[in-house]
């Protein structure tokens, strides 16, 4: 596993306590897993995507990672509605682990878009990772 | 030993558990019995049971008697098979895996599955499973049928395993023929599944066809259960009908009837549905070398991972009773399963035309394999009362299961039952 | 260094059985054909499965290969914490093919099946007398379907004292089936974490527990192999808050004949016959998993139950508050026999006798292998012990890593990860079959692996490596699943 040096964090998205991304293009926010988090589960073996047109509460749980002896949820940091969905990770789940930021997971139309400025920058992300 | 662990005596090593805990005198077991006294033992409780090779017992009714060959007995009894636990390190259990692994695919393609998982405890369970599994499948939906048809000991399983959640089980009537009705389908809303056996539990061979496309217009599953899988042999299996979960019991696959158990539950199912079926599965990847070779797989279904939102508890299985069936499958081949078949078909056929001769009238008029009810205008009793004592048992009374079928009494032959047999259990019905 | 019994052998390949083959072979022996052929209707009829057709000495060359590849009880030590890999003796096996017992039809007339209804209510006996309780079912098939049933039994329980109970407090040293078996019944699971020194404290229960919980799973001794010191206290509390207390008899080959469940507090146990009372675990099952109740939870005992009259042993199956079958006959028959016959060829001294001698081999293990492993708990421990792999990542060993090389030496591993408290988990359960000379070439070489560890451990990566298959890819497995061929 990476030591917190060595992870790829970029500085102009946003992160969450649970070790999602948040990204805001146009009107959506895309959102993905960060590098720890891919890290940490290892080769990711399938990816639950949730429906397209459904909506999920700030920190509710719209999907699942298996990796091959664990299950990890994904909880949305954001308040909305699924625009999309990223359908080549069913086909190929391992996307995620080769780039996590180029293969979002889902775009989400806000509800609140004041939640996403409460989001951790790269800073505070990295800080929280160090404990 | 003792010297390295610290203790002067045995019972010091449980010196830390409370006394008020402590087992108070001897257990109050019989024993020790040698090898000969227990021999003797077990000859006597095998004595007194109305079985053997002199006794034929002309039921099915989810035990089936059909000759299991030396080689599949000789071979699922071998230690390295016998005492191996679950394939958990899979470098040292290549034997069980393939094994299962290929039990996988005969069941898939027995069934008309795209996948099979690795066994479930019995037909009855897998059916409680697989009714489970269409309600998670349909996520909100939380009513299933099941056919009146399908055996009386399957449904009590399947009420006992949905009793606590907030399910409704709504039962199917059945119909002259001895088909299940499905025409009350129509009224019912929030479906998630339907299941019917076939042949169901009076030997009778469903419309599979007309079921799978009712079920799919109301957006329900349909699962398609059996008792007897020597059935799909000879007849269409539920698979090529659009079954999208089909179950049952393998024990007609080279296992004793040894009272009812272990047999195994044998499951198959649609492979988009493979992250919702309950149950161990293998599967083939490679080695380090690039060898060909097998593991357990999908594991993150199952509760050692997921625990609580685990597809189903299962841990423990019918591994070994997977494998008999594999190597009873494999003795039989395409060839020997047909030709099995189509003779169970005929023995069954002939005792039937024989009854109906002898006065018995058929109940149901649909098509059946080696099963069927008839029932007889005078009282059968004293008749299969006389049989028993010259060592046939003539058919399951099943007033007890269907008491408004009167003198209903559903037989079964198989295989191992001679034309002579057959012959002289008509010359007593004549009578 | 030191050698297990591990060496190269010569190891034959076999294709898949579909692989081989000719159209129109048949191993089996067609019975000859007595009746005249029966038209049947054409359009039900199907093409049949597309099994291959296979000669008898083709079948049996395939299923003798891949049994060589297979490693069992009978071929070499079997460690496998939590799974009581003890010898299987034979005499079981031949008692459970006894013809009358054997061929017996489940829906034959209790008069006519004496025998084995006999066998039936005398193992229930027996098990009872075992553990301590007041009545047993023999039906549920496997310890996780006991484990089901008994909460199924929890469930009707609190229905008909009109109690509503939605949790169930579920120790973090658990094994998964407990949760999943819950969760069947509706039951949220409330973890519960263990004390500093691996067992259970009364605060914590008494903290979580109250009138909407249904109680607490329990697994004594527990999965890190200690026993539940403070059972009873626990029990006292689950009971003053009107809860029922569930056990997991998995690791009952450590207390028979030494502790009495029922004294302990417990209402409802499992026992798991595949592992304490040795019959052969088959590559995955069949098991068996009776319950064990007290006589209040009797009566939601599964349908039928074996009782013994003046007429004989009849079936029992008109229970109002019976909570119905588990099984479509009466469980796992053959497995029952074969336990029934292990129990009469022990008896009673022999019984305790086993268990004392698998927690003396557990303890021994323990004290010749802590100065070499990181110990996770240095407490008295029972049939089995835990250690981790945290004193070898300093070499950038693993738990894995180690495991894989005792295959080249001809063991099996430990049950590894598990239980989930301790990181690198290596859980050893020698049994109580194992003799001293065998456990002490396993230390020796268990300790010349660690000290591998230290000095070449990329050959701990390679491992194993005379095996049939070395480590095999199951990311790729489970990517793209391939099920059958």
């Amino acid at each position: 596993m990476k030591e917190i040096d060595e992870l790829n964090l970029p500085g102009d998205i946003y992160y969450s306590k649970e070790h999602e991304w948040a990204a805001k293009e146009g009107e959506v926010i895309r959102i993905g897993i960060s590098d720890y988090a891919q890290d940490q589960l290892g080769d990711i073996v399938f990816v639950e995507l949730p429906e397209p047109g459904s909506s999920f509460e700030r920190n509710e749980e719209f999907g699942t990672l298996e990796s091959v002896k664990a299950v990890s949820e994904i909880y949305i940091p954001v308040s909305g509605e699924i625009v999309a969905v990223n359908n080549a990770l069913e086909d190929a789940p391992e996307l995620l682990n080769e780039d996590p930021y180029d293969n979002w997971i889902v775009e989400v139309r806000p509800t609140d878009i004041d939640q996403y400025d409460e989001l951790l920058s790269r800073d505070d992300y990295v800080a929280m990772l160090k404990g | 030993m003792l010297a390295v662990t610290g203790q002067q005596s045995l019972e010091e090593l449980f010196d830390h558990i409370p006394e008020d805990l402590r087992y108070q005198g001897e257990i109050d077991i019989p024993g020790p019995l040698s090898e000969w006294e227990l021999t003797d033992h077990f000859e006597n409780l095998g004595s007194s049971m109305y079985t053997g090779s002199s006794r034929a017992v002309l039921i099915g009714a989810g035990s089936y008697d059909h000759h299991v060959p030396e080689i599949v007995r000789s071979l699922s009894g071998r230690s390295e098979f016998l005492t191996s636990y679950t394939p958990y390190q899979p470098e040292m259990a290549q034997g069980t895996l393939q094994g299962i692994f290929e039990f996988q695919t005969l069941t898939a393609r027995l069934l008309g599955t795209e996948v099979a998982n690795a066994s479930m405890y019995d037909g009855a369970s897998a059916l409680a499973e697989a009714l489970l599994m269409a309600i998670r499948i349909s996520k909100k939906k939380r009513t299933v049928a099941i056919s009146s048809a399908v055996h009386p000991h399957y449904r009590e399983v399947v009420r006992t395993y949905l009793a606590p959640g907030p399910f409704e089980i709504v039962e199917l009537p059945y119909g002259a023929d001895g088909r299940t009705e499905l025409s009350v389908l129509a009224e019912i809303d929030d479906l998630a599944g339907v299941a019917l056996q076939s042949p169901n539990f009076f030997g009778v061979i469903e419309d599979h066809a007309a079921a799978a496309e009712l079920v799919h217009d109301r957006g329900a599953l349909y699962i398609a259960c059996f008792s007897e899988p020597l059935t799909f042999g000879l007849y269409r299996n539920p698979g090529s009908f659009g079954a999208d979960i089909v179950c049952g019991e393998g024990q007609s696959f080279g296992m004793n009837q040894s009272y009812g158990g272990a047999g195994l539950g044998m499951f198959g199912c649609k492979q988009q549905f493979v992250r919702n079926m309950p149950g161990r599965v293998v599967g083939r990847t490679a080695d380090k070398d690039g060898k060909r070779g097998f593991v357990l797989t999908l594991a993150t279904r199952e509760q050692h991972i997921r625990r609580e939102k685990a597809t189903s508890n299962i841990c423990s299985n019918q591994g070994l009773c997977a494998m008999t069936a594999a190597i009873h499958m494999a003795t039989l081949g395409s060839t020997g399963l047909r030709e099995l078949a189509k003779l169970n078909y005929d023995k069954a056929a002939h005792l039937r035309n024989g009854l109906l001769d002898a006065g018995a009238t058929q109940l149901f008029s649909g098509p059946v394999f080696n099963e069927f009810v008839v029932v007889f205008d005078t009282d059968f009793r004293p008749q299969r009362e006389r049989l028993l004592h010259k060592g046939i048992v003539a058919g399951l009374p099943l007033t007890g299961y269907y008491p408004d079928l009167g003198q209903a009494y559903l037989f079964c032959a198989t295989e191992t039952v001679s034309r002579q047999l057959i012959d002289e259990l008509l010359e007593e019905v004549r009578r | 260094m030191t050698h297990g019994p591990g060496t190269n052998g010569l190891i034959l390949d076999e294709p898949l059985l579909w692989e081989k083959g000719k159209p129109g072979r048949v191993a089996y022996s067609m019975p000859t054909r007595d009746v005249p052929e029966e038209s049947v209707d054409d359009t039900l009829v199907g093409d049949g499965p597309d099994f291959p057709d296979l000669g008898e000495l083709d079948v049996i060359r395939h299923y003798t290969r891949l049994s060589q590849w297979n490693f069992g009880i009978d071929t070499g030590m079997y460690p496998l914490g939590s799974c009581t890999m003890k010898y299987n003796p034979k005499i079981n096996e031949k008692m459970a093919a006894t013809p009358g017992l054997a061929s017996a039809h489940p829906l034959l007339e209790a008069e006519l099946s004496q025998g084995i209804l006999k066998l039936h209510y005398e193992l229930q006996e027996y098990l009872a007398a075992v553990t301590g309780m007041d009545a047993v079912s023999l039906q549920p098939s496997a310890g996780a379907q006991g484990e089901l049933t008994a909460m199924l039994m929890f469930a009707a329980y609190f229905r008909k004292k009109n109690e509503k109970r939605t949790k169930i407090l579920i120790p973090d040293t658990a094994h998964g089936t407990n949760p999943a078996s819950a969760a069947l019944c509706g039951f949220a699971s409330i973890p519960i974490t263990s004390g500093k020194n691996g067992i259970l404290e009364p605060v914590s229960v008494e903290e979580l527990m109250d009138e909407e919980t249904v109680g607490i799973m329990v697994t004594n001794p527990n999965t890190l192999g200690l026993f539940e010191e403070q059972i009873k206290e626990i029990t006292d509390i689950v009971h003053r808050k009107g809860g029922l207390v569930y056990g997991d008899g998995a690791n009952m080959n450590a207390i028979m004949g030494m502790v009495d469940i029922k004294r302990c507090g417990i209402d409802a146990v499992h026992l798991n016959l595949h592992k304490t009372f040795s019959t052969p675990h088959g590559g995955g099952g069949p098991g068996s998993g009776p319950v064990c109740v007290t006589e209040e939870l009797a009566p939601f005992l599964p349908v039928p139950l074996v009782i013994k009259t003046d007429q004989g042993y009849l079936l029992e199956t008109d229970e109002a508050d019976s909570i119905g079958r588990v099984h479509g006959f009466f469980g796992n028959v053959s497995v029952l026999i074969r336990a029934y016959s292990y129990i009469l060829s022990m008896g009673p001294d022999n019984l305790k006798k086993a268990s004392q001698l698998a927690v003396l081999n557990g303890a021994y293990v323990k004290a010749r292998l802590m100065d070499t492993f990181e110990l996770a708990f240095d407490r008295p421990c029972m049939h089995e012990c835990v250690f981790s792999d945290s004193r070898q990542q300093a070499f950038k060993v693993t738990t894995l890593d180690m495991a894989k090389r005792l295959i080249d030496h001809g063991y099996h591993p430990p049950t590894i990860y598990f239980p989930l408290v301790v990181p690198g988990a290596i859980m050893v359960e020698p049994t109580e079959t194992e003799c001293k000379d065998d456990l002490d070439t396993f230390i020796e070489v268990f300790k010349a692996i660690a000290a591998e560890a230290e000095q070449d451990s990329e050959r701990l990566h390679q491992a194993p490596v005379i095996t049939k298959v070395r480590r095999l890819d199951e990311t790729q497995a489970a990517r793209k699943p391939c099920l059958t061929g």
